[in-house]
């Protein structure tokens, strides 16, 4: 269990993929992607963001061997990332619909 | 100590010199030891976290500014330094699984090999810190001026045209917005660069150690944790890195 050795091979793919990634996230944000599909959804935030959160799930399952950890380990990260959630997905959702209803335009009063 | 009737001393024939008296056996031991450094860092996640959703919530609120002062920044050396941290992370992954092996020499070459890239990082942005002392770019500074500047070729990033340079080098706004912006970003980077010094400071006796010999395949637990350290301040960086240095890179400003 936490004594497992992870094979040198998977070490180096998951360096592949990272070095992948980063290169791929820096030539995704020159493109502007909102032009290119005519919206206003932030589609290289959105893009840039997914890319960066596989790369962290990459280094937190092979490099801090969360992949082979007792379970007990994996309810104290899965833990730490679900309260960071609620604090970000509480506080945004106040400051994106802050303004919702509001008959007096941005701002509210 | 473990009682002479436990069934742990049966199946652990001989008592382990860096087994402590209060875990059964070195297994215990090592679960408690990253156990307990998970929960240290699940405090580090909140703690960034914190200031993540600061940085997102003016980044929503004065976009526009965000991303014409992130586009003064020179996204070449933080991509760079994306995949030095990366390599960084990839030695002392690999440290880790010397360790595991109980090769002493890896060991030691994959702990120097993290600390230098660490090193590298640094530089790098030390660098980059002095290029915004020259920009006038430091919050803080009397001099503190921010202008969208033009390239080498004598163009303005993300289309900018040169009345809305002139009106945001001329904004008490503009410029009070451009400095929240240079606030958080010398804010983050610096408590991770803090936090990669801090990092430093535990490899170098920690390289000490592994080369008299203090680590071997079945107590290694320092190296470990360490490891997770490690690995989680790349993390934090694998977000700095698109959030700061990312936000608008196209030739239209959004």
């Amino acid at each position: 269990m936490s004594g497992h050795v992870v094979p040198v091979r998977i070490y180096l793919l998951v360096f592949a993929a990272l070095t992948v990634l980063t290169i791929t996230t820096y030539y995704a944000a020159t493109i502007d992607m909102e032009k290119a599909f005519s919206t206003h959804f932030p589609l290289n935030s959105l893009v840039a963001l997914t890319i960066a959160v596989t790369k962290a799930v990459l280094v937190i399952l092979f490099f801090m061997h969360v992949k082979y950890s007792s379970r007990m380990t994996k309810v104290v990260v899965i833990a730490g990332f679900f309260w960071l959630g609620i604090m970000l997905t509480i506080t945004m959702s106040d400051y994106f619909f802050r303004n919702v209803g509001s008959l007096t335009g941005p701002g509210g009063q | 100590m473990i009682s002479p009737d436990s069934r742990e001393e049966a199946l652990h024939s001989g008592h382990h010199p860096d087994l402590q008296h209060h875990f059964d056996d070195m297994e215990q031991q090592k679960e408690a030891s990253s156990l307990g450094m998970w929960v240290f860092l699940a405090q580090e996640i909140m703690f960034f976290g914190g200031l993540f959703l600061l940085y997102l919530i003016y980044r929503m609120n004065y976009y526009p500014v965000f991303a014409m002062a992130s586009s003064s920044i020179d996204v070449k050396w933080g991509a760079i330094n994306t995949l030095v941290l990366i390599g960084s992370s990839v030695t002392m992954a690999m440290a880790v699984h010397s360790a595991q092996m109980g090769l002493r020499k890896p060991l030691v070459f994959f702990l120097i090999a993290t600390l230098i890239l660490g090193g590298v990082f640094l530089g790098i942005k030390a660098k980059e810190y002095h290029d915004k002392y020259v920009e006038h770019h430091v919050p803080g500074m009397d001099s503190f001026h921010f202008e969208p500047e033009p390239d080498k070729t004598g163009k303005l990033p993300n289309g900018i045209t040169p009345e809305t340079a002139e009106m945001v080098s001329h904004s008490a706004a503009y410029q009070h917005t451009a400095l929240i912006f240079f606030s958080l970003y010398f804010i983050m980077t610096g408590t991770h660069a803090l936090h990669m010094i801090v990092g430093i400071g535990i490899i170098i006796p920690m390289i000490v150690l592994a080369w008299k010999g203090r680590y071997d395949s079945t107590y290694y637990t320092p190296i470990e944790n360490f490891g997770l350290y490690w690995h989680f301040v790349d993390i934090v960086w694998i977000f700095l890195f698109p959030l700061i240095y990312l936000i608008n890179r196209t030739p239209h400003i959004g």
